[in-house]
């Protein structure tokens, strides 16, 4: 298992807001964590991240990549993870880019803090938007000039450039146009297939988590109350939470085939 | 960017300041709406022309209001909103170019859907005119609404109110929700202060809320809670069109499933007629009779939603149907993916506005704008090749099967 997470707990003070017993990513395996807001998918995000206590809560239990455990390690040691080994890629990706540096400044400042010389951060840059379907030239381009989904495939260049082991993808198309969105998806998929790329895919979009997802976790108030084949979870929930949220996701007009 | 599909057009306000003066002041600002007939007894300022709308109406009216057009489809008498050519400009920016929309007095329901930057909201908003119209009209009840003034003007703010999408927007902080219910009703001297605090504790409990909560602050409630608040105070002032914009893109999946059962309830209870904006196409496929699919500015096609939905006669219709993701296996087919991103609005492409991302584009297509025309009764489509997309022509896109 590329990343797996066990007995993991996360507290605000007294109160628990994440109890989770089991979740793991395999290789280039895309794996969804889904339920409704305040079911603790993003703090479990942070978690993984080493970001938690930024927030104010702690954590106990164990998070490991490709078998490594990561909650001891110290501030320092969990920056050479994140963003490098981890990345991430969260709902709005106009704010995970500052708008007064054009898109490559940033790109290549971040393949620099991770060890590329600049000769080698511009053409892994390069070679990442290729891969991402993007052409080069948007690198000079400022954020403000991409479109939402332009910039999300950005963010999911940078992951590729640093040949990021898992990324952790916080509802990373419920802000984008739903044609976009299938195009989005549709990359994470290529990139799975073709990279390897294992996903930890957050969202409390059923119907999304449906389509991409091999596997797929179902959380609520901070456990997992389902896990399993996203098919089997989706085609015959064993838990009355996973139904409810299944007959939640309006559906288009019966019969509306083609 | 914190919302891009919410914040409506993907335009900048204009240099005129029009979107940006409209925006963050949302309902309190445009309550209003007069009495249906039963509840006259209750209010205080029932004008005589609003039995018009009864069945008797007035000379004037009859002529302009009740021309019958070829393809009503729902609801045989005159419509309660009638768009024609309506057109809104932000700058150098055509955000609404040329739209004809028609809405049958309630129960009805209106879908407007599309992607960012397609207009949706604007229209929304050019309706209850919270911005300014560039061109076109817009008549309710056969009335022109960009020529209202004074107590006119006041009456249709209450007779056409509207819902945002952030309800955090919307509701005053440091107002208890009680009073945040009433104020219109209070504004619109339809109750008094003292009779208002009953009348809050009704409303919340026609939407569903625990009349207690009147007392509670809205940093107190959830999401979905804060929504339902809006709702009902923009019910309060009895309307009759209510435009509700992305009402359930802020709330997570529970709340918005009891949300749209909500609309469902009051269209029947209340005979509402609405405009229902929202991108997601299993919105209006539950609620909404008509669909209008708008891209960059323009209606490209309109019809029954069921019909509508099942076989698009719109290349672009389709591509935003096989975009929806479903949850159902056997309903998933294989995807059409458009390339590219929708053009810039301030420059649009020549000829068919969508020709540039279109599968099925030609020469033609490059060079003439596609009319609004019917293809099948009720259904309107602006395409050239809009026969062969219902014959079930193959697009030779780029596909997936998901």
């Amino acid at each position: 298992m590329r990343l797996s997470i066990t007995n993991l707990q996360v507290s605000f003070g007294e109160r628990r807001v994440v109890d989770l017993a089991e979740l793991a990513v395999g290789e280039a395996e895309i794996v969804g964590l889904a339920g409704d807001s305040g079911s603790g998918k993003s703090v479990t995000t942070l978690a993984v991240l080493g970001l938690a206590h930024t927030v104010g809560a702690t954590v106990s239990g164990s998070i490991r990549l490709d078998g490594a455990e990561l909650t001891g390690l110290s501030h320092r040691e969990m920056r050479e993870v994140r963003g490098r080994r981890i990345a991430a890629i969260f709902q709005s990706p106009a704010l995970a880019f500052s708008p007064v540096y054009r898109v490559g400044s940033i790109v290549h400042r971040a393949l620099r803090l991770h060890g590329m010389t600049r000769a080698e951060a511009a053409e892994a840059a390069e070679r990442a938007m290729r891969q991402v379907l993007l052409p080069p030239g948007l690198l000079d381009r400022y954020p403000s000039q991409l479109s939402g989904g332009q910039l999300q495939r950005v963010a999911i260049a940078l992951a590729l450039a640093l040949h990021a082991e898992v990324l952790l993808a916080d509802e990373p198309t419920s802000a984008l146009d739903v044609t976009v969105q299938a195009e989005v998806l549709e990359l994470l998929r290529e990139l799975r297939d073709r990279e390897r790329m294992s996903v930890l895919f957050i969202s409390h979009d059923l119907a999304v988590v449906a389509e991409l997802c091999d596997r797929v976790a179902i959380m609520q108030h901070g456990s997992i109350v389902e896990q399993g084949p996203t098919s089997q979870v989706i085609t015959a929930p064993a838990s009355p939470y996973t139904a409810e949220l299944l007959a939640s996701v309006p559906r288009l007009a019966a019969g509306a085939g083609q | 960017m914190t919302s891009p599909e919410g914040a409506g057009p993907a335009v900048p306000p204009g240099p005129d300041g029009t979107a940006r003066a409209a925006a963050p002041e949302p309902e309190g600002a445009a309550p209003g709406m007069p009495p249906r007939p039963a509840d006259a007894t209750r209010t205080v300022d029932a004008k005589p022309e609003e039995t018009a709308r009864a069945g008797t109406a007035r000379p004037g009216d009859a002529t302009r209001a009740e021309t019958p057009k070829p393809q009503e489809t729902a609801g045989a008498g005159p419509p309660l909103l009638d768009v024609t050519d309506l057109a809104v400009r932000f700058g150098p920016v055509r955000a609404v170019d040329g739209v004809s929309l028609r809405l049958a007095a309630g129960p009805f329901g209106l879908g407007l859907v599309g992607e960012s930057g397609s207009g949706k909201s604007t229209i929304g908003r050019a309706v209850v005119r919270l911005v300014a119209m560039a061109g076109g009209q817009i008549r309710f009840e056969g009335k022109d609404v960009a020529a209202l003034r004074g107590s006119a003007l006041k009456r249709y703010r209450r007779a056409a109110q509207i819902v945002f999408q952030d309800p955090d927007n919307s509701l005053d902080p440091r107002m208890r929700i009680g009073a945040s219910v009433t104020e219109p009703l209070i504004a619109h001297r339809i109750v008094t202060r003292r009779l208002a605090a009953g009348r809050a504790r009704e409303l919340l409990a026609e939407v569903g809320l625990d009349p207690e909560l009147v007392s509670r602050y809205p940093h107190q409630l959830s999401g979905g809670q804060r929504q339902r608040i809006a709702i009902a105070r923009a019910l309060s002032v009895q309307p009759r069109l209510l435009v509700l914009d992305e009402p359930t893109s802020a709330i997570d999946v529970k709340a918005q499933a009891r949300i749209l059962r909500l609309i469902a309830d009051l269209r029947a209870g209340r005979n509402l007629a609405y405009l229902l904006i929202t991108h997601n196409l299993g919105i209006v496929s539950e609620l909404c009779e008509q669909t209008a699919v708008l891209y960059l500015g323009r209606v490209v096609e309109s019809g029954p939603t069921t019909e509508l939905l099942s076989v698009p006669a719109h290349p672009y219709t389709q591509a935003l149907r096989s975009a929806v993701p479903e949850v159902d296996m056997a309903a998933r087919r294989s995807r059409l993916i458009l390339p590219g991103e929708p053009p810039d609005a301030a420059r649009p492409p020549p000829g068919c506005v969508f020709h540039p991302r279109c599968p099925l584009a030609i020469g033609r297509c490059a060079t003439e704008v596609p009319a609004l025309r019917e293809v099948r009764p009720g259904r309107q489509v602006a395409c050239h090749r809009a026969e062969e997309v219902l014959a079930g022509v193959k697009t030779g896109a780029r596909t997936s099967s998901g």
